[in-house]
């Protein structure tokens, strides 16, 4: 018998047994979706998260100041600290934050946060102005009232029109607009296009408090992080004489921390896959087996015709092949559907990887044509003779 | 072999057939050293009553199974001793079955079934379909092709299962209790059917427990306990079944 007689033999017995071909299917279908779905999605989240980390820049490390009492540490003191530790630090900007409303025209953001940053701060970032300029230094002496916006903010107030020049209001003060960053982000809520950048000589005393709370160092050498991250401890404990008083955070070793995290998540992800696509496949041996018995007398009349173990092997292992492949292929599909949709609903752009989707399928095909092989043999072998005799 | 073809000119030839199956220490002989030849375009009847071995001679005949102990010539060619796949080829090419229960493939049309031996040997789609085709209507169902066994008749359905056995154009017709399902009118059709085939040069040999049936052919064998009891035309048969 030929092999694509076969085939067409192994479609017509899955037409002609519709139901049962389908409930086989499912646990394919669902396994593979599922798997897709999942490794997609967490493919999709690892990579907005570490993209927004990275974004924040792996080579800075973040001062926040709680203060103490009587004690403040004053922006001079932070330069002459970096200044003394060149090999280290490359650029220093104070930062620190305001959460408040901004309006323009009809248009209001109830809660926004508006960052002090020094000229610098665009440097250490990496931000670009696409139109318009970043702070200058000038701005921080005259503390003028002007500002640059993200991508994001643009969207919102200005419905993506060009800002420059405009006139926002802060809080209660009427801010210009001077520069419009490069988007960095996705242009979404909490991205890195949701900022706001004024001078922080004018932000510092808005917020009430005379000097930054905040300051953002960038290093000369991302590797050396740790080395740095020392030197500023110890710089801000010789000054405060409490660690209570100061927290630095340190980019690279949040990512170090974030990358082992979900490396681990990715193992067990894995290890859930592969249960699930392990129990598709059984189940695909449970319907063949099931199928062999349910038709020895078939294979007794086909035996009795003529057909050799070779012609009845073909027979199952191409069923096997066939219902793995279409419950494989739906399941790709439903996969595909299933992660743009949650990713959707997420608020994250997630694609099916096309590793997931080689994996999930190969791995389908792979376990159905096994444990479709097993069952095959079992009915190939069967004495003719007994086979036609069972009911 | 061919010397061995010269030797063997019978259709059949059967020497000292043993089956032995083992259970356990008892020792049953199926086949108890059964010997005969049957000839090109005989009618053959093998009778007996259940138990007397003559389903065991059956598949040994048709190839589905080989004996223990002795020769079985067909056409010349060695059956006794071949592997699995040499008696597919003979079950296939050789020998046309017609089983009491039909054994028609339910979820197949007419058409499909009736094409399953000429797909196993390997013919082309489209001489497949007319060989088909052309058996189905030798039975007079050529035009219900397209029906599935389920919505024929007992009779029709033996039919189909003869345009079967047809097709393949064996060289014996195997029959193993045609007319076991059938009424009397219906058995009374394809015994005359079968008849028709036999007069048509068709080889065939029918195996039942029916005295009555045995004797619409022009030769019976009968068998009891593994061996052959006797061995005639069919009225010597009639006057020793009368006769007793």
């Amino acid at each position: 018998m030929k092999t694509s007689q076969a085939f067409f033999m192994a479609f017509s017995s899955l037409v002609s047994n519709k139901l049962r071909a389908f409930l086989t299917m499912l646990g394919m279908i669902i396994g593979v979706g599922a798997v897709i779905a999942m490794i997609s999605l967490m493919d999709g989240m690892i990579g907005y998260t570490m993209g927004s980390f990275s974004d924040m820049g792996a080579d800075t490390i973040s001062v926040s100041l709680m203060g103490k009492g009587s004690k403040v540490l004053t922006d001079e003191q932070m330069y002459e600290f970096v200044d003394a530790h060149g090999e280290d630090f490359s650029a220093l900007s104070p930062s620190s934050s305001l959460q408040t409303a901004v309006r323009y025209g009809e248009q209001t953001m109830k809660s926004e946060t508006v960052s002090g940053v020094s000229e610098s701060y665009a440097g250490i970032q990496g931000l670009t102005v696409d139109s318009g300029r970043f702070l200058a230094y000038a701005d921080m002496l005259s503390r003028s009232k002007v500002c640059v916006i993200g991508t994001y903010v643009c969207k919102e107030l200005f419905d993506g029109a060009d800002p420059v020049g405009k006139r926002i209001r802060i809080g209660a003060d009427s801010y210009t607009v001077i520069g419009l960053l490069q988007e960095k982000g996705d242009s979404t809520k909490y991205s890195m296009d949701d900022c706001i950048y004024a001078p922080y000589t004018l932000i510092g005393r808005a917020s009430g408090s005379a000097q930054p709370t905040g300051y953002t160092l960038k290093m000369t050498d991302a590797e050396n992080s740790t080395k740095a991250q020392q030197e500023l401890e110890d710089f801000l404990y010789n000054f405060y004489h409490d660690k209570e008083c100061y927290m630095v955070t340190n980019m690279a070793s949040l990512l170090d921390i974030m990358d082992d995290m979900i490396g681990v998540m990715k193992k067990i992800l894995v290890g859930i896959a592969g249960i699930s696509l392990l129990v598709a496949g059984i189940g695909i041996m449970n319907i063949m087996l099931v199928s062999v018995s349910e038709r020895t007398r078939e294979i007794g009349i086909r035996k009795s015709l003529g057909a050799k173990q070779k012609d009845i092997m073909k027979q199952f292992v191409i069923e096997a092949a066939v219902l793995s492949t279409i419950g494989g292929g739906i399941g790709v599909a439903i996969g595909g559907i299933a992660t743009t949709a949650l990713g959707n609903v997420i608020g994250m752009s997630c694609s099916p990887s096309a590793k997931a989707v080689a994996v999930a399928f190969g791995v389908s095909a792979g376990i159905g044509l096994l444990f479709g092989y097993m069952p095959a043999k079992r009915a190939a072998r069967l004495n003719p003779i007994d086979a036609l005799r069972s009911e | 072999m061919a010397e061995d073809r010269a030797e063997h000119t019978h259709l059949i030839e059967l020497k000292d057939i043993y089956k032995i199956y083992r259970m356990g220490d008892v020792e049953v002989r199926a086949n108890d050293g059964i010997s005969f030849c049957i000839d090109s375009g005989e009618m053959v009847a093998i009778v007996g009553k259940s138990g007397s071995g003559k389903s065991t001679i059956m598949n040994i005949i048709g190839a589905l199974d080989v004996p223990t102990e002795g020769k079985y010539y067909l056409d010349g060619v060695d059956v006794g001793s071949m592997t699995d796949n040499e008696l597919a080829v003979i079950r296939n090419k050789q020998i046309g079955f017609i089983f009491q229960q039909y054994n028609l493939l339910p979820k197949m049309n007419l058409l499909k079934n009736v094409e399953l031996p000429l797909l196993y040997a390997g013919v082309s789609d489209n001489q497949r379909r007319e060989r088909a085709l052309a058996s189905l209507e030798k039975v007079g169902l050529g035009d219900v092709w397209k029906k599935y066994p389920n919505q024929l008749s007992g009779g029709q359905q033996q039919r189909v299962s003869i345009a079967r056995a047809l097709v393949g154009r064996p060289s014996l017709i195997l029959a193993d209790e045609p007319t076991g399902a059938l009424d009397s009118r219906t058995s009374r059709d394809v015994l005359d059917f079968l008849k028709e085939l036999n007069g048509e040069g068709n080889t065939i040999v029918i195996i039942t427990h029916d005295n009555s049936i045995a004797m619409e052919a022009k030769r019976v064998i009968q068998i009891h306990d593994g061996k052959v009891i006797f061995d005639g035309t069919a009225e010597k048969y009639k006057e020793r079944v009368n006769g007793k």
